[in-house]
């Protein structure tokens, strides 16, 4: 039995495509998964991403627990409502999911995690706990839903449809929420382009998904969620990251802080790898789609595999994150195995796209 | 589901027009291509290259998946459309006008083996279920 959000009717209603997704029943497209792209990076469109779980972390000294229980650094938010990325890992450096944290107060740490890591996650932060601060009370939160609003007029349509929400979230900057009402507004997302991530109570949520398609915002599948993500260079747990990697060979590094004192599930582990692989951006010189698994052949002759590879609406052709070794530069032109053929591709810096901004 | 009874089709979701000189269109069904969605690359047989019946001989891309073509019938590859190669999203437009190739066949009896427009629509509702 597939696993449903609070907006599986209205999907149904608006002829979504609906897939099995890590077993939950998920909309792919309402239709064409490349004009939902499209809206996104030049108007607006909205993701029901309600399949990834909040969890609320309540109790004294959360900040204290966090600190030892992610790569990245809490102690960067100062301000509350301030959001963090990072990653949690386990004690070989891998990486257990990585995750959204809000702080909204010394005693309330909001974490998001991924869907299909959600209770392997949950697992993982109760024992913990239960070791290192047995007072705290983890809440995962199945009571909410969330919306993902994106593009350039997303902001502008969320504030026509919440009630004073313009007012308290016209300042927020990126990575900051803020909670108007029933609604937890954070200026996040996983496309490149600006908007929100709206979490609010799951009985409402097929209502506010309703007035936001009228105020026009598209409906958006996970088809184009993920050519977006490919495209602004944001990995995808799964697909670019495991827990048998570290985050230094995942293009994560920005993520890790190896300069404090603080010590964290997996710093020692972190310290003593070599770093041999890293995760670099493709660009398909010849014609042809790139595809996750793909092995990619250097001119040194060593070899890597493709982790996310797609057709990117934006540019009109194929492009790829690709696990390759540490030496390639960007510049360099490595070979693609497609099928019975090696296609020629160019290392790149990515994100390739960023706020409707071709970058490579 | 569009089914055009004048084409023969292929349990792989080919279809297969038979021209007045004996050659044959080939082509994807619309139910082919509504499964994969939004095409992105086409990749055709070179003309003059023979085929074997079932050879997997062309691939369609689209932002989902890859997908072989396989030759509905043996015979040699004696025209490809090259619009289609250009311009993908004309199979999602009109699969039934978009062909990808044209076969002259070495055995035209090959032709009765293929599915009528009723077979082919048994094999759909077969899949649904």
């Amino acid at each position: 039995m597939l696993k449903t959000t609070p907006l599986n009717a209205a999907h149904r209603a608006m002829n979504a495509k609906m897939v099995d997704f890590g077993g939950w029943d998920m909309p792919l497209h309402y239709g064409s998964q490349l004009e939902e792209h499209h809206q996104i990076r030049r108007d607006a469109g909205m993701f029901d991403v309600s399949h990834m779980l909040t969890v609320d972390i309540r109790g004294e000294n959360v900040r204290q627990f966090l600190r030892g229980l992610v790569a990245n650094n809490v102690d960067k938010l100062t301000i509350p409502g301030k959001a963090l990325y990072t990653c949690m890992l386990n004690p070989a450096g891998g990486i257990i999911d990585d995750l959204i944290i809000y702080y909204l107060s010394e005693s309330w740490f909001r974490l998001v995690v991924n869907a299909g890591t959600a209770d392997k996650d949950i697992d993982w932060i109760t024992s913990q706990s239960r070791q290192l601060a047995p007072d705290l009370a983890i809440t995962p939160r199945r009571d909410l839903a969330m919306i993902a609003v994106q593009g350039p007029n997303a902001r502008s349509k969320v504030w026509s449809v919440i009630t004073d929400s313009q007012a308290a979230s016209e300042n927020l900057k990126p990575f900051q929420s803020i909670v108007v009402g029933d609604y937890f507004i954070a200026r996040t997302g996983y496309t490149g382009e600006d908007g929100f991530e709206i979490t609010l109570p799951a009985d409402q949520a097929a209502d506010f998904w309703q007035k936001l398609h009228t105020a026009g915002v598209a409906p958006a599948g996970l088809g184009a969620r993920d050519t977006l993500r490919l495209e602004a260079g944001m990995n995808l747990y799964g697909q670019d990251m495991d827990e048998n990697i570290n985050p230094l060979e995942s293009g994560l590094a920005w993520t890790v802080d190896l300069k404090s004192e603080r010590d964290f599930i997996g710093k020692q582990a972190l310290l003593v790898q070599p770093i041999n692989r890293q995760l670099a951006g493709l660009v398909l010189l010849d014609k042809g789609v790139l595809r996750s698994h793909q092995k990619v052949v250097t001119q040194q002759s060593s070899e890597g595999e493709i982790t996310s590879g797609g057709f990117s609406p934006t540019l009109n052709q194929s492009i790829a994150l690709a696990r390759i070794p540490a030496e390639v530069a960007v510049g360099e032109q490595v070979h693609v195995v497609v099928r019975d053929k090696q296609l020629a591709a160019k290392v790149v810096k990515y994100p390739f796209v960023r706020n409707g901004q071709v970058l490579v | 589901m569009s089914v055009p009874a004048e084409l023969k089709y292929t349990e792989s979701h080919e279809w297969v027009k038979v021209e007045a000189d004996g050659s044959v269109m080939v082509g994807i069904t619309q139910h082919a291509q509504e499964l994969l969605g939004d095409m992105v690359f086409v990749q055709l047989p070179d003309v003059g290259r023979t085929l074997a019946q079932r050879e997997d001989c062309a691939v369609v891309e689209s932002v989902k998946a890859a997908s072989d073509i396989y030759a509905p019938l043996g015979g040699e590859v004696i025209a490809i459309n090259t619009e289609v190669e250009a311009s993908p999203e004309k199979i999602n437009e009109d699969c039934y006008a978009a062909w990808l190739f044209r076969l002259k066949p070495a055995n035209a009896g090959e032709i009765s083996g293929l599915l009528d427009a009723s077979g082919y629509q048994k094999l759909l509702d077969s899949e649904a279920h």
